[in-house]
Order: C-alpha cells, then structure tokens, then sequence
C-alpha cells in the first residue's frame, strides 16, 4: 500500500493541490492515505459505494447529499483533487494568511464560500434559491419520520418568512448569509484536523 | 441637575431614614450578640406602664393581665436575619435611585463602601458586629449564586471552548499559586519586611488561597458591561472550574504545614488527589442531576412543588460533596447542567418561571449579602497591616496574572481554530477578579498562636488585593471595554433559522468528519446526542415528549411564547382567533402568518373590542377562583392554552393527518358546513360545503368502479379533518357502512 500510494501521488501534484487548497504537504500525505483506504477498487477514484461503506455516514441523515456534494456535476467518480478540494471548505479559516501572499481568487476556505458550500446541500437544483420544497425535504431528513408534513410545513413556513427580505418566499444566497451572521461560522464549519 | 432638584430632597430625607435605620439595626444586632435583652431604647409607653406597674404592685399582689407584652427573645433570630437582609435590598434599591453614581461604579463597589460604613458606624459605637462566619458564606450564601450560574450555563459556549478553560482554571490557577507564593517567601525574607517566621509552606498556603479568580466577582462585575459570550465564558468558566484546584491546593499546604517535610509521595498524592476532588465533584452532581431529572418525571400532579424539587437536589448535590471535601462548586454546576433539559422537559411553563425568578433573586439577595459583610467585617477583622508584605502581594497577584494569561494563550492559540486576539488576552487578565472565596478561606487559618498575627497579614493582604481588585478593575473595566471596542454581547432573538441550520451544519460536520476518518469533537458529540436521545430520554421525560426531536420541541416553544406575548399584550384582532383555538387545531399552525392578512380596525373599534375581551376574560377568572393552595387555579383562557392539552391535541391531529397526506388540503376559517349527499346504492357519504368540487369527482369515482372503501375514505379524510374533530367520530362509523 505505502509504496503505491507514492509512485500514485508525483509531487507536481502534491504542489498543484497545495496551491488550490492551502493543505500542508503532510496533511496532503495524510489524507491521501485515507483516500487509497476508502478506495476499495484501487482505481484511483472513489465511487458513491466506497463513500457509502463508510458506518457512520450511513447514519448521519445528511448522510446522501454530502456524498453528492464530492461529486461534480453528473459525474459517477471523483477523483483526489476532486476530494480534496471539497475537503477544503472545511479548513480553518487563518489570520496570517492575508498577510502572506494574499491570493488571487478567493480561498476555498473562505467564508463565504464555506456558506456557500453549505447552501448548495439545501439548494439541490441549483436556481441559487432555497424554495420551500427544499427546506422541507431537508427538515425531514433531521426530525426524522413521526412529525407530521403539516407541522413540517409550518416550520418551513416560519423559516422562510423570518429570512426571506424580498418577498419571494424563497431563501436567496445573500439572505442565507445575512441569517448566518450572527453565528461564528468560521469556528463552526472547520475541522482542526485539517489545520 | 435641575431634574434631580425635587428629587434630592426626597433623597435626602432617603437617605437620612436609611442612615437611621442602619443605625436601629445593627444596635439591636449588638444588643443581640453581647446577649442583652432587657431594656430597649426604643419608647413603649406599655412597657413603662407595666414597670410601673410591677413597681406598684409588689408582692402578694395579683399580676395584672399583661396586654401587651414584650418578648423579643422569642424572635431574635429570624428577627435580625430578616433585617438585615431587608436592609441589605433597601440598599441595592437606593443605588438606582441615583442614576450617575450606578452608572460609573459597579454595584459591588457600591455595597463593600456601605458595608464599611456600617462596620465603622458599628465599631464607633465600641461593639462587635456580625462578621461573615465561613460557614454561614460557604453554605447559605455561595450555594444559590452557584446554582444559578451553572443552571443558566451556555452549554455550547461552555464545551466549545472547554479546552481553553480548563487550561486556564487549572494551569493558570497553579502558576499563580506557586508563583506568588514563592514571590512572597522571598519577599519574607527582606529584612524591612520583618516577616522571616513565615514558612515557605505559609506563603504557598497563601498563594493558593488569593491566586484564585473568584466566580461572584466575576459575575458581578461581568454581567453590567454585557461583554461578548466568548470572553464571558472563558472568565467565568474559569472562576467556577478553579475550585477543585483551589480546594486541593488549600487542604494541600494545611496539611503541610503542619508537618516539616514534604516528600515527593505527598506531592504525588496531591496531584490524585486533585482528580478525585474534581471527578468526584461531577460524579456527584451528576447523580443527583439525573435523580432530580427522574423526580420531575412524576410530577404532573403536584405542579406546585416542580420548583423545590429542583433547588433541593441541587443543594444537596453541594452538601454531599462538602460532606467528603470534593468539589461543591463543581458538583452544583454538574447538578444544574445534566437536570436541566430533562427537567425543562417535564415541568410546566409556570415552574420554570419560578426556577428562573427564585435563583435570579436568592442570587442577588446572596451578592448583595455577600458584599456588605465583606465590607463589614474588613472593618472588624484582625489586621496586621505590613506595607511591604501587602504592596508586593499586590504587585505578584497582577504581574503572575499577567504572564499566566498572556503564556497560555500562547500554547493554547496552537489548538484553537478562532485565536484569542491580544484584545481577548488583556480582558481576561484584566477580569481576573478576586472575591469573598478568598476573604472566607483566608478567615479559615489556624491561627498558630504566635504573636506575630500572621493570619492577621495575610488577611489584610488578602482584603488589600480583593479591594483593589473589585474597585480599581471593577470601575475600569467598563470604560476600558468601550475604549478597546472590544466585541460585545449581540441581543438576538431565538431565531428557527439559526437552529435550523446550526443542526444542519452539526449533522454536515460529523459527516465530513467521517470522511476524514477523523474522530474529533463533532463525532463524539454526535454520539452523545445518539446515546441521549435512544437511552436517557426515554428514562427521564415524561410522556410522548421523549421522542421529540430537539427541532420540534425548540419551535413549540417558540410558538408558546410568541402566543404568550399575543396574549399579554391583549391584541384584540388576534385574541379570538387563538381562543377558538382548542376547537380548531389547524388554526394554530397559521399563526406566523396572520400579521399579514388580518385587515386593520380604526383604533377606537380595537380600543372598544380589547376593552370587552378584557372585562370578560376578567370575569370569568373571578368566577372560578378557588382558594386551594394545593391547586394552581387554571383559568378557563389558560385551559384552553394549556400547553399539555395544546401538545395532546396536536400530536392527535397530526397523528390522524400523516396518515392520509398527500397535498394539504385547503384550509377553512368557519366551521364547516355539512351535505350529504346520497348515491343511488344507498352508501352514505357526507362532504363539506367548500369542497364543491368534491362530489363531481367522487360521484365519477362511484360510477366507475367499486373502488375499494380505503381509496375512496382517503379521497374524503382530509376534508372531513379540517372541520370539528366531535362529529367526525359519530360520522365515521356512519358512512363507511356499506350496506
């Protein structure tokens, strides 16, 4: 396994997701282990099956949308770069690293990609609105199934009607974070394990 | 100032019958405690008839029936107490009165300085006052300001940042103490000090004593500048967890000095016995938390009583644990903290209320005591002034606070994903107040019976630090807040949005987490909440409660005290429709919405109509009021409002709803009227009048085919739920007959 895993990982590519993603040399290494662990069929891709093999995931209700969320858009395989650069959103969110060399674009790990990342989970048709529909499949999958769609529906309305600033009973992208503004996302969507 | 014009008058006369009073008081307090009680100096013009009386009429004689008599013995106690604590509130009140003074100076500045004058007006007048017994501090007036900081405790600013607190109370506390304890030998060695008798393990007593940072300061001088949560949390988390290591420390160096040797075993043994203090603390709140959490399962017949149950496991908790010299602070904290969401699960609304009030009040009755007698007996106690022992204590006590702070946060910043800024770093030095823990703990030495009064130094030490402290930090603390911009606390409203999507991004994090392969604080709280929600709840909630989901039961009370503030404020054009609404249940879940379609009434109509609604409901509350004191009378309004039957009728509802939904049907503001319509094979179906469209369908439905009686029931369910859930059981049985 370890000798595999370094003649599959060159350095060229270490240095590009380096670059993209702000990891570490040894968190790259680190997570790359992991990958080749979670890849059963040592294709070098990850399948929804290999994500699903995993316990706790299973029981996690948002168990299905985040496995989609490692997959691009149709696509049935991702690949390293494509797992890590989802993995990026979560890193923590560093001071120094304005003062660094402040980056072109925006880094993954932003905040506002961070929330951006976590809208497109409720957002699954991709019209940059949380319609009521969508809030309440979600609202399903996390009370579980004894509450009825009627109560379900009252607290999606409710929702709605305390975010929504433009009236068109929808949660816009700019509501969403002006909603999430007081809470510490910069604390509350990063792993310190991929400091 | 021309506002305070007729007011100053009134505050003078004020202030001069507080003065009096004062004075009243504490003579009788010295009568009491120099255990006279004869003559009184107050004028009884029934006493003097009776001397007289007795003076006439000497022996032989028949005794006159005493009218009226004194007995002051009889009360002395409860008498005294009471008026103290009476006087102590008369004080608190009469800070507010002076708006200037309240606003610079914190209250608990404001309470010592009154404490001092009465000690000095107490000891001009050559008596010996009430000095603040250890006891009476550490089991009467400490316990309810604990119990209501840990009840209230931010569960999840708390364990976020456990780590950063725990480093701080621990490492933090035991640097201080060692620090300022070996500062001080070293300064006792001076020869100016004229202190060389005092032992290292004297001073390391004393280092542990003032190194702690004290929890009723804190809260004290924290809770009026409103700083953010953050900062509030890492200060005040610090102050409470402390006392397991205060409390090993202290019993440590006791025990010490004592003995001549310290050997590394006893060192050894220390450090055991610091984890048995504190997990012992906790195992021992725990039990009693998850015992007061069972009691409350039952008490759905004597709702009167929820309340005690709570105070009382919770001090008992604290008892127990001072029983075997574990942590009572810890210990109450767990108490409060593993009750109170079970509990808040069981009781009614109106007990809560009363937890809330009563700890909030024995509080501040207890702060308000605690401060006075500090002030009080600082004026009594035995005092060694030593200008170069209390100046260096002084200096040691900022500078170790200091550095610990600013050393910690240095390693700590490494682990945390938000850093303390130098900002953050400077308020919780800064608030590293000192209290009455030390004062009463310091009151607690033996003294060795040597005439150097070495007791008598530290504790003048200790005084000099807890004033400096509560007074200069105390009164600078605020301006320096503003000055630094440092964050302050946002006022928010509870809001769905926030719950829903910090559940939905707990539940994306552990996911992520999984991914990783990663088991971090995510995991493990995801597990807990597992465990808790399959095994505990189930055990300690009452009722369908148990298998609530933590979303439904944050928006019910939501909607309860959104219908409660409906209520309140008597708005007219919502009451009936909320009062109707134990008979029609869907109407409940349209409350949001409401607001945006009741039509407006000119405001004399609302003004007439609220006027109406208000006479009425008063009458019917005069009506059935009951004097049984075993029952909280229920008023008819709140029957209907109440919030088991609310919950029952709803789970009813939505029991028979989920069945059969499919799309909601559509909703109606009247009572439904009733058809019946009759098919020519005498099957006997009833349909509501808005649903006109209805039997066109089901009348094709019939012809068509003989669908099964389930398919077509489905088709009529939802229309026939929305009306009066009364008739529709009669009709039930009537119209699914088939022959």
């Amino acid at each position: 396994m370890g000798s595999r895993a370094s003649t599959l990982l060159r350095e060229e590519e270490i240095e590009e997701i380096k670059k993209e993603t702000g990891f570490s040399h040894s968190q790259i290494t680190r997570l790359y282990s992991r990958f080749t662990s979670l890849d059963k069929g040592e294709n070098g891709t990850l399948s929804r099956e290999d994500f699903q093999r995993i316990p706790e995931l299973a029981i996690n209700p948002l168990g299905d949308r985040i496995i989609n969320a490692f997959f691009p858009e149709g696509e049935d395989q991702v690949n390293f770069k494509g797992f890590m650069r989802t993995l990026a959103h979560f890193r923590p969110i560093e001071d120094n690293e304005k003062n660094k060399n402040p980056p072109a674009t925006e880094p993954l790990n932003s905040r506002t990609n961070k929330l951006l990342f976590a809208f497109r989970l409720y957002d699954l048709d991709r019209d940059d609105k949380i319609s009521r529909d969508e809030l309440l499949q979600v609202l399903r999958m996390m009370v579980g199934v004894n509450i009825s769609d009627d109560q379900l529906g009252s607290i999606a309305d409710r929702t709605i009607q305390e975010a929504d600033t433009n009236g068109d009973s929808c949660i816009s992208f700019q509501e969403f974070i002006k909603v999430l503004e007081k809470v510490d996302v910069e604390q509350k969507m990063s792993i310190r394990f991929l400091h | 100032m021309a506002v305070l014009g007729p007011g100053s008058a009134s505050l003078r006369f004020g202030s001069v019958l507080l003065i009096v009073l004062i004075l009243c008081g504490s003579s009788w307090t010295r009568d009491v405690l120099t255990g006279r009680n004869d003559t009184r100096p107050e004028p009884n013009r029934e006493h003097h008839d009776q001397d007289q009386g007795h003076a006439a009429n000497a022996t032989k004689h028949k005794k006159a029936f005493p009218v009226l008599e004194l007995n002051y013995d009889y009360v002395r106690m409860p008498f005294e107490i009471s008026l103290w604590i009476l006087l102590a509130l008369l004080m608190k009140l009469g800070f507010h009165i002076i708006p200037r003074v309240s606003h610079i100076v914190p209250e608990s500045c404001l309470l010592i300085f009154v404490g001092l004058l009465v000690g000095g007006a107490i000891k001009a007048i050559q008596e010996k006052a009430p000095v603040m017994d250890t006891k009476l501090f550490f089991l009467y007036l400490l316990p309810p300001i604990i119990l209501d900081a840990g009840y209230f405790l931010p569960i999840r600013a708390f364990t976020e940042n456990m780590g950063t607190i725990l480093v701080f109370a621990v490492v933090g506390t035991l640097w201080n103490a060692f620090f300022i304890g070996r500062m001080m030998f070293a300064v006792c060695q001076i020869e100016a000090a004229a202190a060389a008798h005092v032992s290292l393990l004297s001073c390391l007593l004393f280092g542990s004593i003032i190194s702690a940072v004290d929890p009723v300061a804190v809260l004290a001088v924290f809770e009026e500048i409103h700083i953010n949560e953050l900062l509030h949390i890492l200060v005040f988390g610090e102050s409470l967890l402390n006392d397991a290591v205060t409390v090993v420390l202290y019993h440590l160096f006791e025990e010490f000095s004592h003995a001549e040797t310290v050997t590394v075993g006893d060192a050894f043994l220390g450090v055991v016995s610091f984890f048995v203090v504190s997990l012992g603390g906790i195992l021992a709140g725990v039990i009693y938390g998850v015992l007061g959490a069972f009691t409350s399962r039952f008490t759905s017949h004597s709702r009167v009583i929820e309340p005690l149950f709570v105070f009382l496991y919770s001090y008992m908790a604290y008892l127990s644990a001072e029983v075997f010299h574990l942590s009572g602070i810890m210990s109450l904290i767990a108490c409060g903290v593993v009750m109170r969401p079970y509990v808040e699960a069981n009781i009614s609304h109106k007990s809560y209320t009363t937890i809330k009030y009563f700890l909030k009040m024995w509080s501040s009755v207890s702060e308000t005591l605690i401060f006075i007698f500090l002030g009080v007996s600082t004026v009594e106690g035995p005092h060694n002034w030593n200008w170069i022992f209390v100046i260096f204590t002084l200096i040691f006590a900022l500078l170790s606070r200091v550095l610990g702070v600013v050393g910690l946060t240095f390693i700590i910043n490494k682990f945390r994903i938000v850093k303390l800024t130098k900002k953050d770093q400077f308020i919780v030095a800064y608030g590293g107040l000192r209290g009455a823990i030390a004062f009463s703990l310091g009151y607690l030495i033996h003294e060795d019976g040597d005439s150097k009064n070495t007791r008598g130094m530290f504790l003048t030490a200790i005084i000099t630090v807890i004033f400096f402290t509560v007074f200069v930090q105390g009164m600078t603390i605020r301006p320096l807040v503003e000055l630094l911009a440092v964050k302050k606390k946002k006022e928010s409203k509870p809001s769905i949005n926030e719950e829903i999507h910090t559940q939905f991004l707990d539940h994306l994090l552990t996911g992520i987490e999984d991914v990783c392969g990663h088991y971090g604080h995510h995991h493990w709280k995801d597990k807990l909440n597992r465990f808790n929600k399959t095994y505990v709840k189930k055990w300690l909630i009452a009722g369908e409660r148990s298998s609530e989901p933590q979303l439904i039961s944050f928006y019910n009370k939501m909607e309860m005290k959104q219908a409660m503030m409906l209520v309140e404020s008597g708005s007219a054009a919502k009451l009936p429709s909320v009062m109707a609404a134990a008979d029609q249940n869907a109407e409940q879940q349209r409350e949001p919405r409401p607001e945006r379609m009741i039509p407006k009434i000119s405001k004399t109509r609302e003004a007439e109509i609220r006027r109406i609604l208000r006479a009425n409901l008063q009458n019917t509350r005069q009506r059935l009021r009951s004097y049984n004191r075993h029952d909280l009378f229920m008023d008819p309004f709140e029957d209907n409002m109440s919030e088991v039957r609310f919950r029952r009728q709803r789970v009813e509802m939505e029991r028979r709803m989920s069945h059969y939904l499919t799309v909601p049907a559509k909703r109606q503001e009247t009572p439904s009227v009733r058809k019946v319509w009759f098919e020519p094979d005498h099957k006997v179906y009833t349909y509501d009048e808005n649903e006109s469209a209805r039997p066109s369908d089901s009348a094709a439905l019939l012809d068509e085919s003989n669908r099964s009686a389930d398919g077509q029931s489905e088709r009529q369910k939802p229309t026939r739920c929305l009306s009066d859930p009364g008739p529709n059981e009669d009709e039930e049985g009537i119209s699914f007959r088939s022959s």
